[in-house]
């Protein structure tokens, strides 16, 4: 039995996962980073709008501040968040862009003076300032109230990635590429590392550490269409589920997103529609005004992604061999504009669809597109019932976005997830509860159970195909817990997924030969795949509300009053064919913000029995502090920087706040 | 009602062709393996990509296939092959921009994994490390205040040169890679040129010169072309490359300047 120590044992080599091991390195303890691809190819490269940070230097940003971010955030949680984090999040992410900056992040500046923008397919002009000139700047991106999204061109995830897999080389971390974590070795009360197998030999490794950190991403490879790359699967976090008793938190919280072209799922940007793209359908008909007049194309994702669906389900799709889809048309914007300001959408026609969009429609469907859901853990990124396991960024519910994450957040939380769980990491590997004291007769244990399940996948001369269950399963996910979920779909997708897991424990692999073996991968990635799906099915038939991104068409309201809760998923044990559900109160009492309306969408939510309370509360602690110290007042409504680390705590210079 | 109704897609243009597609196998992990050519036949369909070809045959025809994919966008790097003998990504190798016949195999100077899957992260580390490819800063930043200012051009010449996806294509098709095995590459030239331009990087050109001053760096190129004629990034590679080769000459014969 081949074991590999470490201090610090980190599962996923994208943006979260690079910053966890180079927080950990810096306060000297080793770290070990295990990869299913190298580091640079993970999904964090494929974000390319930006990082929100309320930097404040851009003419459209000022005024920006923790404050703004922190209530858009929680808006845009739809109040599913953890406010407290929320908070710990916005105070961080302006440091971690700069942190970014000087390791060379070429962030795009703000330039002093005038200049062209298109909002609301209106021209306007935007003037600089002066003193912000070379500063970070910023751009709009949906549900905030400020220009705070820092990017730099259109490759804003590619730059963040190598410059982060830059400094992982420079402290010396190794990244084992090609890499994959089968199971967490672990007592049931503490972890002790995994039992790792080599996609190129297929050697099996116990890798065993103080910590063990799961930076995973998120699980959008179990729909059939998704924006996502092809590794996010979601078997990262399927490991802690196995476990048996790291529960998951809120898998049924996922977001779509309005124009993937089909096919491929490549995102084309809002822009698109920002600059006045139109929706047309079969009939080349432009349909968004018959059902959203005012805002037209403009509705939020959410919105836009449901009327879509809505309108191919009357059957005004346009069919093709990789499903319905609808039509995109920016013909009316010219090939001036096109070429200047949406020059990637150009590209990505033109690469992957062989179409030109100055002349050609561009075929768009809704797409699987972001994971709110994922391993639940305290603020400091630990899961509370299985200590020494701790998870971050996309693949963890800490819980920042609870039911909706707002554009830019996503890479913004990987950094800073990563900057504040590596000094919570490195606290506790340091004090008495971080100890290793592995047996190991139970490590062997682990590992011979893992060999055991390729063996027997290996050893069936006759069996399921795991290819046609995984096709079954994404499609099933796609048409009945997709964007409108309704009681009677979600109980036939769950039936239905509850065979799928069932056949899938007698898969049979045909493909013998040793070494890399993309069938035996496909097989056992289904079998934990299939978990996962019925983890997002069952919590959507269950949460009979609707909440952020999961909507249920069969019980349309927001239910503060029944629904105000995280939902648990837990797999109990390895023989079931169901995840145990069970929820987590969220308390308003202690909100800054307590819940009401989120200023867009549907105004239609049943409230708490405690929110009228903590409304006056926070009426009376507002009125009771001096109106020009944001400071003082936020920390009389919660207080929360007692949480951070020592080393992240304290304000954020702006040019209009200057630190002394 | 626009006209557009008549507008030509591809959904609609294409006729169904059947296209041979013809992968060089190998796998080295396996002591009975031999390297030969598979045909595998597959119905094209509108908008495929090699990403979707490969991937059907490998879910519908022969499951043990090796090839690597990861975000099938074009961002990613991942999926560098020959091509019809020429480098490129296969995820945005639209399959109607080939003829019916294709020929597919890996992509040659990296260790091979498994047909058309090769090892181009182990390489790329390597490369790093010995060139010391990141940010050398002069100290630790005050993350509290505000960054340092640069100028926006400047800002966007770094991104132009950041651009690069460490597919290994250029390496695929270097004159100079076939005859020495440590040459650092059009990538890794350019990787230093980029870190050159960043005031943000503290390191002298005689620093630099230490590091790509001999024929396993700037001086091994023999100007082929060959990196930025296949670049799937369109990175104006042999400019930045006859820029380093100066700018080291003059490090070397003028250390003082």
């Amino acid at each position: 039995m081949k074991v590999v120590y470490t201090d610090v044992l980190v599962i996923g080599g994208g943006l979260a996962g690079l910053r966890a091991a180079v927080g950990v390195k810096r306060r000297g303890l080793d770290a070990l980073i295990l990869s299913l691809v190298p580091a640079k190819r993970s999904h964090s490269v494929a974000a390319q709008g930006g990082m929100q940070a309320s930097l404040g230097n851009s003419a459209m940003g000022a005024g920006d501040n923790e404050d703004v971010h922190f209530e858009d955030t929680v808006r845009g949680s739809d109040w599913g968040a953890d406010q407290r984090v929320v908070r710990m999040f916005v105070n961080t992410a302006p440091k971690a862009v700069r942190e970014l900056a000087a390791w060379g992040v070429p962030w795009s500046r703000v330039a002093r003076g005038d200049r062209e923008s298109v909002v609301n397919a209106q021209k306007i002009t935007i003037t600089e300032n002066d003193d912000a000139h070379g500063l970070i700047t910023a751009r709009d991106f949906g549900g905030t109230k400020k220009w705070r999204t820092c990017y730099t061109s259109h490759g804003t995830g590619h730059t963040m990635l190598y410059a982060l897999g830059d400094q992982t080389i420079a402290h010396g971390i190794p990244v084992l590429e090609r890499q994959e974590a089968l199971a967490l070795i672990h007592d049931g009360g503490r972890c002790h590392g995994a039992v790792v197998r080599d996609l190129i030999t297929g050697e099996l490794t116990a890798y065993l550490a103080k910590a063990t950190t799961i930076a995973t991403g998120g699980y959008g490879r179990i729909y059939k269409v998704s924006t996502n790359a092809i590794i996010c699967e979601g078997t990262g976090i399927a490991l802690a589920l196995e476990t048996g008793v790291a529960p998951l938190g809120n898998m049924e919280a996922v977001q779509f997103h309005p124009t993937a072209i089909i096919t491929a799922g490549i995102l084309t940007t809002e822009g698109c529609r920002g600059d006045g793209g139109v929706l047309r359908d079969i009939d080349g008909h432009r349909f968004m005004p018959d059902y959203e007049p005012e805002k037209k194309e403009l509705a939020s994702r959410d919105v836009v992604s449901r009327r879509m669906t809505e309108h191919m389900r009357k059957g005004k799709g346009v069919p093709s061999r990789y499903g319905d889809h609808l039509w995109l048309d920016i013909t009316g914007l010219g090939r001036a504009h096109i070429e200047k300001n949406l020059r990637e959408v150009k590209d990505i026609c033109e690469y992957f669809l062989g179409i030109d969009p100055v002349t050609d429609w561009i075929p768009v469907r809704p797409t699987q597109h972001y994971s709110m859901g994922g391993i639940r853990t305290d603020h400091t990124g630990q899961s509370p019932t299985l200590k020494g396991l701790f998870a971050c960024g996309e693949a963890a519910c800490w819980d920042l976005h609870g039911f909706n994450r707002l554009g830019g957040n996503s890479v913004a939380e990987t950094v800073v997830a990563g900057m504040l769980v590596a000094e919570y990491i490195a606290d506790f590997c340091e004090s008495e509860a971080g100890e290793v004291s592995v047996r190991s007769d139970l490590v062997r244990r682990f590992v011979e159970r893992e060999r055991n399940r390729l063996d027997e996948l290996l050893g069936r001369e006759e069996g399921e195909n795991a290819t046609e269950l995984r096709e079954r399963m994404e499609t099933v996910m796609m048409d009945k817990v997709g964007i409108f979920r309704t009681g009677d779909e979600l109980e036939s997708a769950v039936a239905e997924l509850r065979e799928l897991l069932v056949r899938s424990r007698s898969i049979a692999v045909r493909t013998r030969a040793p070494g890399s073996n993309p069938e035996l991968v496909t097989a056992y990635r289904v079998q934990k795949m299939l978990k996962i799906a019925l983890c997002v099915a069952q919590g959507a038939l269950l949460r009979t509300e609707s909440r952020g991104a999961h909507f249920r068409e069969d019980f349309p309201q927001r239910n503060d009053r029944d629904w105000l809760k995280r939902t648990l998923a837990s797999w109990s044990d390895e023989g079931d064919d169901l995840p145990s559900i069970d929820y987590e109160d969220i308390d308003v009492k202690a909100m800054e913000l307590p819940p009401g309306f989120r200023g867009y969408g549907a105004r239609n939510h049943v409230d708490h029995p405690d929110t009228e309370g903590r409304v006056a509360e926070v009426e009376r602690i507002v009125g009771e502090q001096e109106a020009d110290d944001r400071f003082r007042r936020q920390e009389a409504l919660m207080e929360y920087e007692s949480l951070l680390p020592k080393k992240y705590q304290g304000r954020n210079e702006r040019l209009t706040e200057r630190l002394p | 009602m626009t006209g557009k109704q008549d507008a030509k897609t591809p959904v609609e243009e294409a006729g169904v062709r059947r296209l041979r597609i013809s992968v060089l196998r190998y796998n080295p992990q396996d002591p009975t393996s031999r390297p030969h050519l598979q045909t595998f036949e597959v119905d094209e369909a509108p908008s495929m990509t090699l990403f979707v070809a490969l991937n059907d045959i490998r879910d519908h025809q022969d499951p043990s296939l090796q090839f690597d994919f990861v975000c099938r966008a074009g961002i990613c790097g991942s999926c560098a092959m020959l091509i019809n003998g020429r480098p490129g990504l296969a995820c945005r190798t639209l399959t109607s921009s080939l003829g019916e016949r294709v020929t597919l195999a890996p992509l040659p100077f990296f260790e091979l994994i498994g047909d058309l899957s090769v090892n181009t992260g182990k390489w790329m580390r390597g490369m790093s490390e010995r060139l010391e490819a990141w940010i050398h800063e002069s100290g630790d930043v005050d993350i509290a205040r505000l960054e340092e200012r640069m100028e926006p051009e400047l800002a966007e010449q770094i991104y132009e040169l950041e651009r690069c996806i460490e597919c290994g294509c250029c390496l695929a098709a270097c004159g100079t890679a076939r005859m020495r095995e440590e040459f650092v590459g059009a990538v890794g030239l350019n990787k230093v040129a980029r870190l050159r331009l960043d005031p943000r990087d503290r390191r002298s050109d005689a620093e630099y010169y230490d590091l790509i001053g001999d024929d396993n760096g700037v001086f091994g190129c023999m100007t082929l072309l060959g990196c930025q004629d296949v670049c799937p990034k369109d990175l104006d590679l042999q400019t930045q490359i006859a820029y380093m080769r100066r700018k080291m000459l003059r490090a070397a014969l003028l250390p003082a300047s």
